[in-house]
Protein backbone atom coordinates (compact mmCIF):
# COMPACT_ATOMS: atom_id res chain seq x y z
CA UNK A 1 0.00 0.00 0.00
CA UNK A 2 1.25 3.42 -1.07
CA UNK A 3 1.85 6.13 1.58
CA UNK A 4 2.53 9.32 -0.13
CA UNK A 5 3.95 12.41 1.64
CA UNK A 6 3.92 16.02 0.03
CA UNK A 7 6.86 17.71 0.05
CA UNK A 8 6.45 21.51 -0.31
CA UNK A 9 10.12 22.89 -0.51
CA UNK A 10 10.61 26.46 0.36
CA UNK A 11 9.34 28.55 -1.91
CA UNK A 12 5.99 26.29 -2.73
CA UNK A 13 4.67 27.42 1.04
CA UNK A 14 5.39 30.87 1.58
CA UNK A 15 5.14 31.94 -2.86
CA UNK A 16 2.97 30.15 -4.20
CA UNK A 17 0.05 28.50 -2.29
CA UNK A 18 -2.13 28.50 -4.87
CA UNK A 19 -0.17 25.76 -6.65
CA UNK A 20 -0.07 23.88 -3.30
CA UNK A 21 -3.78 24.78 -2.06
CA UNK A 22 -5.13 23.47 -5.59
CA UNK A 23 -2.64 20.70 -5.86
CA UNK A 24 -4.43 19.50 -2.40
CA UNK A 25 -7.82 19.90 -3.34
CA UNK A 26 -7.46 18.05 -6.61
CA UNK A 27 -5.39 15.50 -5.32
CA UNK A 28 -8.50 15.05 -2.39
CA UNK A 29 -11.15 14.48 -4.85
CA UNK A 30 -9.14 11.44 -6.50
CA UNK A 31 -9.80 10.12 -3.08
CA UNK A 32 -5.86 10.18 -2.29
CA UNK A 33 -4.34 11.11 1.29
CA UNK A 34 -1.50 13.24 1.12
CA UNK A 35 0.71 13.10 4.10
CA UNK A 36 2.42 16.42 5.82
CA UNK A 37 5.64 15.71 7.66
CA UNK A 38 6.42 18.73 9.97
CA UNK A 39 10.36 18.17 9.79
CA UNK A 40 10.72 18.12 6.24
CA UNK A 41 13.08 21.53 5.03
CA UNK A 42 14.51 22.78 2.02
CA UNK A 43 16.27 20.18 0.07
CA UNK A 44 19.02 21.18 -0.44
CA UNK A 45 19.22 22.27 -3.75
CA UNK A 46 20.15 26.18 -2.87
CA UNK A 47 23.80 25.06 -1.80
CA UNK A 48 24.63 22.84 -4.49
CA UNK A 49 27.03 25.18 -6.40
CA UNK A 50 29.02 26.20 -3.33
CA UNK A 51 29.04 22.19 -1.59
CA UNK A 52 27.22 19.20 -3.64
CA UNK A 53 27.56 17.05 -0.50
CA UNK A 54 25.43 19.36 1.48
CA UNK A 55 23.21 19.51 -1.21
CA UNK A 56 22.51 15.44 -1.20
CA UNK A 57 22.99 15.36 2.24
CA UNK A 58 19.51 17.77 3.15
CA UNK A 59 17.77 15.83 0.66
CA UNK A 60 19.32 12.49 2.70
CA UNK A 61 17.98 13.87 6.06
CA UNK A 62 14.10 14.18 4.35
CA UNK A 63 14.57 11.03 2.91
CA UNK A 64 15.53 9.21 6.06
CA UNK A 65 12.37 11.42 8.24
CA UNK A 66 10.04 10.07 5.28
CA UNK A 67 11.20 6.56 5.85
CA UNK A 68 11.04 6.89 9.61
CA UNK A 69 7.73 7.83 9.21
CA UNK A 70 6.41 4.78 6.77
CA UNK A 71 6.56 6.92 4.29
CA UNK A 72 6.70 4.68 0.29
CA UNK A 73 6.40 7.87 -1.81
CA UNK A 74 7.46 11.28 -1.97
CA UNK A 75 5.60 13.97 -4.27
CA UNK A 76 7.35 17.35 -4.69
CA UNK A 77 5.81 19.82 -6.31
CA UNK A 78 9.04 21.86 -7.14
CA UNK A 79 10.94 21.27 -9.82
CA UNK A 80 14.40 21.63 -8.21
CA UNK A 81 13.21 19.44 -5.22
CA UNK A 82 12.36 17.06 -7.20
CA UNK A 83 15.65 16.55 -9.29
CA UNK A 84 17.91 17.31 -5.97
CA UNK A 85 15.99 14.88 -3.93
CA UNK A 86 16.50 12.14 -6.88
CA UNK A 87 20.10 12.48 -7.09
CA UNK A 88 20.56 11.89 -3.55
CA UNK A 89 17.87 9.04 -3.72
CA UNK A 90 20.27 7.62 -6.25
CA UNK A 91 23.05 8.01 -4.54
CA UNK A 92 21.77 5.31 -2.38
CA UNK A 93 21.03 2.76 -5.25
CA UNK A 94 24.94 2.86 -5.82
CA UNK A 95 28.29 2.47 -4.16
CA UNK A 96 30.15 5.83 -4.03
CA UNK A 97 32.53 7.83 -1.84
CA UNK A 98 29.97 9.99 -1.60
CA UNK A 99 27.08 7.66 -0.34
CA UNK A 100 29.74 6.36 2.49
CA UNK A 101 29.55 10.36 3.56
CA UNK A 102 26.05 10.75 3.74
CA UNK A 103 25.78 7.27 5.88
CA UNK A 104 28.05 9.07 7.98
CA UNK A 105 26.21 12.22 8.25
CA UNK A 106 22.92 10.39 8.49
CA UNK A 107 24.43 8.36 11.51
CA UNK A 108 25.39 11.72 13.08
CA UNK A 109 22.15 12.83 13.31
CA UNK A 110 20.43 9.41 14.48
CA UNK A 111 18.97 8.62 11.06
CA UNK A 112 18.95 6.02 8.71
CA UNK A 113 18.37 5.66 5.10
CA UNK A 114 18.30 2.59 2.73
CA UNK A 115 17.37 4.40 -0.89
CA UNK A 116 13.72 2.65 -1.46
CA UNK A 117 11.59 5.86 -1.15
CA UNK A 118 10.15 7.00 -4.63
CA UNK A 119 10.85 11.11 -5.44
CA UNK A 120 8.36 11.82 -7.94
CA UNK A 121 7.19 15.26 -9.01
CA UNK A 122 3.47 15.91 -8.51
CA UNK A 123 2.78 16.03 -12.18
CA UNK A 124 4.49 12.72 -12.86
CA UNK A 125 2.53 11.55 -10.00
CA UNK A 126 -1.17 12.41 -11.63
CA UNK A 127 -0.05 11.26 -14.82
CA UNK A 128 0.90 7.64 -13.60
CA UNK A 129 -0.76 7.07 -10.37
CA UNK A 130 -3.97 8.86 -11.16
CA UNK A 131 -3.78 8.70 -15.10
CA UNK A 132 -5.02 10.47 -18.43
CA UNK A 133 -8.01 8.26 -18.48
CA UNK A 134 -9.18 8.59 -14.72
CA UNK A 135 -8.65 12.54 -15.07
CA UNK A 136 -10.55 12.80 -18.30
CA UNK A 137 -14.16 10.67 -17.08
CA UNK A 138 -13.85 13.91 -14.16
CA UNK A 139 -13.74 17.20 -16.19
CA UNK A 140 -17.28 18.18 -16.09
CA UNK A 141 -16.13 21.99 -17.79
CA UNK A 142 -13.66 21.14 -20.89
CA UNK A 143 -11.44 24.34 -21.19
CA UNK A 144 -11.94 24.19 -25.07
CA UNK A 145 -11.56 28.10 -24.95
CA UNK A 146 -8.27 28.23 -24.06
CA UNK A 147 -5.25 27.63 -25.63
CA UNK A 148 -2.17 27.04 -23.18
CA UNK A 149 1.41 27.47 -22.90
CA UNK A 150 2.72 24.17 -21.38
CA UNK A 151 5.87 24.62 -19.49
CA UNK A 152 7.45 21.68 -17.43
CA UNK A 153 10.77 23.54 -17.31
CA UNK A 154 14.21 21.92 -17.25
CA UNK A 155 14.23 19.95 -13.79
CA UNK A 156 10.79 17.82 -14.50
CA UNK A 157 12.46 15.64 -17.14
CA UNK A 158 15.84 16.56 -16.57
CA UNK A 159 18.89 14.87 -16.47
CA UNK A 160 16.97 12.03 -17.92
CA UNK A 161 19.70 9.28 -16.15
CA UNK A 162 17.82 9.60 -13.08
CA UNK A 163 13.90 9.92 -13.92
CA UNK A 164 13.85 6.22 -15.52
CA UNK A 165 12.55 7.35 -19.09
CA UNK A 166 9.37 8.57 -17.87
CA UNK A 167 9.46 11.27 -20.40
CA UNK A 168 11.72 12.52 -23.17
CA UNK A 169 13.94 15.40 -21.81
CA UNK A 170 13.91 17.04 -25.30
CA UNK A 171 10.23 16.46 -26.39
CA UNK A 172 8.29 16.17 -23.31
CA UNK A 173 4.88 15.30 -23.84
CA UNK A 174 3.34 14.16 -20.06
CA UNK A 175 2.43 18.13 -19.37
CA UNK A 176 0.80 18.61 -22.84
CA UNK A 177 -1.19 14.73 -22.29
CA UNK A 178 -2.35 16.61 -18.69
CA UNK A 179 -3.59 19.94 -19.90
CA UNK A 180 -5.22 18.44 -23.23
CA UNK A 181 -7.37 16.00 -20.88
CA UNK A 182 -8.47 19.76 -19.71
CA UNK A 183 -9.90 20.11 -22.70
CA UNK A 184 -7.85 23.08 -23.37
CA UNK A 185 -5.74 23.16 -26.75
CA UNK A 186 -1.96 23.79 -26.94
CA UNK A 187 -0.03 26.57 -28.04
CA UNK A 188 3.23 25.79 -30.12
CA UNK A 189 6.32 27.81 -28.99
CA UNK A 190 9.95 27.72 -28.93
CA UNK A 191 11.33 26.12 -25.14
CA UNK A 192 14.57 27.39 -23.43
CA UNK A 193 15.45 27.24 -19.88
CA UNK A 194 13.23 30.18 -17.73
CA UNK A 195 16.21 31.66 -16.77
CA UNK A 196 15.59 31.47 -12.68
CA UNK A 197 18.86 29.76 -12.31
CA UNK A 198 21.09 32.22 -13.29
CA UNK A 199 18.70 35.22 -11.65
CA UNK A 200 21.05 35.22 -8.72
CA UNK A 201 24.43 35.23 -10.43
CA UNK A 202 23.28 37.76 -13.26
CA UNK A 203 19.67 39.10 -13.59
CA UNK A 204 19.59 41.30 -16.89
CA UNK A 205 20.92 37.45 -18.42
CA UNK A 206 18.55 35.72 -16.67
CA UNK A 207 16.02 38.58 -17.53
CA UNK A 208 16.87 38.00 -21.18
CA UNK A 209 16.50 34.40 -21.23
CA UNK A 210 12.69 34.49 -19.95
CA UNK A 211 12.17 36.86 -22.50
CA UNK A 212 13.17 34.69 -25.18
CA UNK A 213 9.97 31.65 -24.58
CA UNK A 214 7.93 34.50 -23.50
CA UNK A 215 8.04 35.80 -26.94
CA UNK A 216 7.27 32.99 -28.47
CA UNK A 217 4.47 32.00 -26.37
CA UNK A 218 2.31 35.20 -26.89
CA UNK A 219 3.16 35.04 -30.96
CA UNK A 220 1.21 31.36 -30.80
CA UNK A 221 -1.57 33.63 -29.02
CA UNK A 222 -1.08 31.88 -25.77
CA UNK A 223 -3.87 32.61 -23.38
CA UNK A 224 -2.14 31.43 -20.41
CA UNK A 225 0.87 29.82 -19.50
CA UNK A 226 0.48 26.39 -17.34
CA UNK A 227 3.66 25.66 -14.78
CA UNK A 228 4.70 23.01 -12.51
CA UNK A 229 7.52 25.05 -10.85
CA UNK A 230 7.68 27.67 -8.18
CA UNK A 231 11.18 28.81 -10.26
CA UNK A 232 9.85 29.04 -13.51
CA UNK A 233 7.23 30.92 -11.55
CA UNK A 234 9.86 33.75 -10.39
CA UNK A 235 10.66 34.24 -13.79
CA UNK A 236 7.52 34.28 -16.05
CA UNK A 237 5.11 35.52 -13.32
CA UNK A 238 6.89 37.36 -10.63
CA UNK A 239 9.19 39.22 -13.25
CA UNK A 240 6.94 39.33 -15.99
CA UNK A 241 6.68 43.31 -15.53
CA UNK A 242 10.06 43.74 -15.09
CA UNK A 243 10.77 41.96 -18.49
CA UNK A 244 8.16 43.99 -20.16
CA UNK A 245 9.57 46.97 -19.05
CA UNK A 246 13.35 46.22 -19.90
CA UNK A 247 13.06 45.36 -23.25
CA UNK A 248 10.12 47.05 -24.32
CA UNK A 249 7.45 44.16 -24.79
CA UNK A 250 3.69 43.33 -23.55
CA UNK A 251 2.81 40.06 -22.55
CA UNK A 252 0.32 40.50 -20.14
CA UNK A 253 0.13 36.51 -20.13
CA UNK A 254 -1.36 34.86 -16.67
CA UNK A 255 0.06 31.91 -15.59
CA UNK A 256 -1.78 29.03 -13.83
CA UNK A 257 -0.36 26.00 -12.40
CA UNK A 258 -1.72 22.73 -13.49
CA UNK A 259 -3.61 21.64 -10.62
CA UNK A 260 -5.36 24.70 -10.46
CA UNK A 261 -6.42 24.45 -14.60
CA UNK A 262 -7.56 20.61 -14.30
CA UNK A 263 -9.36 22.56 -10.88
CA UNK A 264 -11.21 24.51 -13.32
CA UNK A 265 -11.78 21.48 -15.81
CA UNK A 266 -12.97 19.37 -12.68
CA UNK A 267 -15.69 22.41 -11.81
CA UNK A 268 -14.44 22.83 -8.21
CA UNK A 269 -15.36 25.88 -6.15
CA UNK A 270 -12.62 28.76 -6.80
CA UNK A 271 -11.99 29.86 -3.54
CA UNK A 272 -10.15 26.28 -3.15
CA UNK A 273 -7.89 26.83 -6.27
CA UNK A 274 -6.37 29.69 -4.75
CA UNK A 275 -7.05 32.10 -8.15
CA UNK A 276 -7.17 35.00 -6.33
CA UNK A 277 -3.66 34.50 -4.90
CA UNK A 278 -1.61 34.75 -8.73
CA UNK A 279 0.04 37.68 -9.31
CA UNK A 280 -0.89 38.30 -12.92
CA UNK A 281 -4.84 38.68 -12.86
CA UNK A 282 -7.08 36.26 -14.53
CA UNK A 283 -9.55 38.03 -15.82
CA UNK A 284 -8.87 36.95 -19.43
CA UNK A 285 -8.80 33.43 -18.44
CA UNK A 286 -12.08 33.72 -16.92
CA UNK A 287 -13.91 35.53 -18.97
CA UNK A 288 -13.21 33.31 -21.76
CA UNK A 289 -14.04 30.06 -20.03
CA UNK A 290 -17.53 31.77 -18.85
CA UNK A 291 -17.70 32.94 -22.02
CA UNK A 292 -17.31 29.31 -23.75
CA UNK A 293 -19.77 28.02 -21.17
CA UNK A 294 -22.62 29.95 -21.71
CA UNK A 295 -22.20 29.18 -25.82
CA UNK B 1 39.03 35.76 -18.23
CA UNK B 2 39.26 39.17 -20.66
CA UNK B 3 42.92 39.17 -19.65
CA UNK B 4 45.70 37.22 -21.96
CA UNK B 5 46.30 33.80 -20.46
CA UNK B 6 50.23 33.47 -20.41
CA UNK B 7 51.06 29.58 -21.20
CA UNK B 8 54.12 30.41 -18.69
CA UNK B 9 51.43 30.85 -15.75
CA UNK B 10 49.09 27.43 -15.94
CA UNK B 11 48.81 25.01 -13.56
CA UNK B 12 49.15 21.64 -15.54
CA UNK B 13 47.78 19.95 -12.34
CA UNK B 14 44.35 21.76 -12.32
CA UNK B 15 43.05 19.39 -14.62
CA UNK B 16 43.57 16.24 -12.57
CA UNK B 17 42.27 18.32 -9.49
CA UNK B 18 39.19 19.02 -11.32
CA UNK B 19 38.93 15.31 -12.04
CA UNK B 20 39.21 14.34 -8.46
CA UNK B 21 36.22 17.00 -7.62
CA UNK B 22 32.92 15.02 -7.57
CA UNK B 23 30.93 16.07 -11.09
CA UNK B 24 34.46 16.88 -12.94
CA UNK B 25 35.53 13.06 -13.23
CA UNK B 26 34.78 12.82 -16.99
CA UNK B 27 36.75 15.81 -17.88
CA UNK B 28 39.17 13.92 -20.19
CA UNK B 29 35.84 12.91 -22.24
CA UNK B 30 35.24 16.26 -24.18
CA UNK B 31 36.67 16.28 -27.63
CA UNK B 32 35.77 20.19 -27.79
CA UNK B 33 32.87 19.29 -30.14
CA UNK B 34 31.11 22.77 -29.20
CA UNK B 35 27.48 21.09 -28.57
CA UNK B 36 27.33 22.52 -25.02
CA UNK B 37 27.76 25.83 -25.63
CA UNK B 38 25.36 25.53 -29.28
CA UNK B 39 22.95 24.07 -26.50
CA UNK B 40 23.28 26.54 -23.78
CA UNK B 41 20.71 28.67 -23.47
CA UNK B 42 22.73 31.38 -21.21
CA UNK B 43 25.12 31.55 -24.13
CA UNK B 44 22.52 32.10 -26.00
CA UNK B 45 21.54 35.36 -24.17
CA UNK B 46 25.36 36.08 -22.76
CA UNK B 47 28.25 36.43 -25.65
CA UNK B 48 30.96 35.87 -22.78
CA UNK B 49 29.57 32.70 -21.70
CA UNK B 50 30.41 29.56 -23.25
CA UNK B 51 31.09 26.31 -21.60
CA UNK B 52 33.43 25.11 -23.90
CA UNK B 53 35.95 28.08 -23.73
CA UNK B 54 35.59 26.98 -20.21
CA UNK B 55 36.82 23.17 -20.87
CA UNK B 56 39.43 24.02 -22.83
CA UNK B 57 40.51 26.54 -20.28
CA UNK B 58 41.04 23.68 -17.44
CA UNK B 59 42.58 21.12 -20.20
CA UNK B 60 45.10 24.36 -20.27
CA UNK B 61 45.81 24.66 -16.61
CA UNK B 62 44.32 28.10 -16.18
CA UNK B 63 43.27 27.65 -12.40
CA UNK B 64 43.24 31.06 -11.41
CA UNK B 65 41.07 32.56 -14.50
CA UNK B 66 38.67 29.93 -14.33
CA UNK B 67 37.91 29.74 -10.35
CA UNK B 68 37.71 32.95 -10.12
CA UNK B 69 35.56 34.15 -13.43
CA UNK B 70 32.20 35.09 -12.60
CA UNK B 71 31.19 33.53 -15.47
CA UNK B 72 31.17 30.02 -14.40
CA UNK B 73 28.38 30.82 -11.75
CA UNK B 74 25.61 32.01 -14.95
CA UNK B 75 24.82 28.38 -15.77
CA UNK B 76 21.69 28.07 -15.03
CA UNK B 77 21.85 24.26 -14.08
CA UNK B 78 19.29 23.41 -16.74
CA UNK B 79 21.12 20.00 -18.02
CA UNK B 80 20.44 20.44 -21.76
CA UNK B 81 24.55 20.28 -22.40
CA UNK B 82 24.25 16.90 -19.79
CA UNK B 83 21.59 15.64 -21.93
CA UNK B 84 23.31 16.16 -25.13
CA UNK B 85 26.96 15.89 -24.51
CA UNK B 86 27.72 12.84 -27.06
CA UNK B 87 30.77 11.91 -25.18
CA UNK B 88 28.85 12.20 -21.78
CA UNK B 89 30.81 14.77 -20.35
CA UNK B 90 28.04 15.83 -17.95
CA UNK B 91 29.01 19.07 -18.34
CA UNK B 92 26.58 20.64 -15.88
CA UNK B 93 27.63 18.33 -13.08
CA UNK B 94 31.36 19.77 -14.40
CA UNK B 95 29.93 23.33 -13.66
CA UNK B 96 28.94 22.48 -9.89
CA UNK B 97 32.59 20.85 -9.42
CA UNK B 98 34.25 23.65 -10.44
CA UNK B 99 31.77 26.57 -8.54
CA UNK B 100 32.20 24.10 -5.81
CA UNK B 101 36.16 24.42 -6.36
CA UNK B 102 36.15 28.18 -6.50
CA UNK B 103 34.45 28.17 -3.42
CA UNK B 104 36.84 26.61 -1.32
CA UNK B 105 39.29 29.30 -3.00
CA UNK B 106 37.36 32.30 -1.64
CA UNK B 107 35.10 32.86 -4.62
CA UNK B 108 31.77 32.86 -3.49
CA UNK B 109 29.37 35.40 -4.73
CA UNK B 110 27.65 37.52 -1.72
CA UNK B 111 23.97 36.19 -3.12
CA UNK B 112 24.99 32.51 -2.56
CA UNK B 113 26.35 33.02 1.25
CA UNK B 114 23.09 35.17 1.67
CA UNK B 115 21.44 31.78 0.85
CA UNK B 116 23.38 29.24 3.31
CA UNK B 117 22.98 32.06 6.03
CA UNK B 118 18.59 31.38 5.29
CA UNK B 119 19.30 27.86 5.64
CA UNK B 120 21.14 27.71 8.42
CA UNK B 121 18.87 30.17 10.10
CA UNK B 122 15.35 29.07 9.02
CA UNK B 123 16.30 25.82 7.40
CA UNK B 124 14.58 27.06 4.45
CA UNK B 125 15.13 29.42 1.88
CA UNK B 126 12.25 31.76 2.90
CA UNK B 127 11.31 31.65 6.71
CA UNK B 128 7.96 31.02 7.93
CA UNK B 129 6.93 32.94 11.06
CA UNK B 130 3.68 33.99 12.43
CA UNK B 131 3.04 36.39 9.22
CA UNK B 132 3.11 33.01 6.76
CA UNK B 133 1.46 30.78 8.80
CA UNK B 134 -1.26 32.98 9.32
CA UNK B 135 -1.89 33.66 5.32
CA UNK B 136 -1.41 29.86 5.50
CA UNK B 137 -4.03 29.19 7.83
CA UNK B 138 -6.51 31.42 5.43
CA UNK B 139 -5.93 29.09 2.59
CA UNK B 140 -7.01 26.31 4.85
CA UNK B 141 -3.08 24.81 4.80
CA UNK B 142 -1.42 23.13 7.85
CA UNK B 143 1.15 25.25 10.01
CA UNK B 144 4.82 25.29 9.33
CA UNK B 145 7.48 25.03 12.03
CA UNK B 146 10.90 25.37 11.38
CA UNK B 147 13.21 22.84 12.46
CA UNK B 148 16.87 23.93 12.17
CA UNK B 149 19.32 21.98 14.66
CA UNK B 150 19.60 18.78 12.32
CA UNK B 151 20.23 21.51 9.27
CA UNK B 152 22.74 23.44 11.06
CA UNK B 153 24.98 20.38 12.19
CA UNK B 154 24.67 19.30 8.61
CA UNK B 155 25.69 22.51 6.90
CA UNK B 156 28.86 22.14 9.45
CA UNK B 157 29.85 18.39 8.74
CA UNK B 158 29.57 19.14 5.31
CA UNK B 159 31.95 22.38 5.38
CA UNK B 160 29.16 24.39 3.71
CA UNK B 161 29.45 26.49 7.30
CA UNK B 162 32.87 28.07 5.79
CA UNK B 163 30.37 30.28 3.39
CA UNK B 164 27.98 31.57 6.16
CA UNK B 165 28.96 35.58 5.78
CA UNK B 166 31.17 37.36 8.50
CA UNK B 167 29.62 39.45 10.54
CA UNK B 168 30.89 42.48 8.84
CA UNK B 169 29.15 41.08 5.53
Amino acid sequence: MKKYAIFLGCTVPVRSTCYEQSFREVVKDFGIELIDIPQFSCCGYPSRSVSRLNAVALSARNLAIAQQNGITDIITLCNACTENMTQANHLFHGESETKNKLNAILADLGYSYDGSIKVRHAVRFMYEDIGLEKIKTRIKNPLTALKIAAYPGCHYTKPSEIYEGFDDPERPHTLNDLVKATGASLAKYETACCGGGTLGAKEDTALKMGLATLKSMKADQADAIVLICPFCDVMFEQNQKKIEKTFGEEFNLPILYYPQLLGLAMGLPHELLGLTINRIKLDSVMEKISKAGKE
Amino acid sequence: MKEKICSDQLDPNFKYEVMREPGGEKLFHCFSCDTCTLSCPVRACEDEYNPRTIIRLILLGAKKEVLSSPLIWLCAGCFLCLERCPQDVGVTDLMDALKNMASREGYVPKSMKAQIDLLHKHGRLLEIGDFENKKRTKQDLPLITESIEDIQRIIKLTGASDYLPNETE
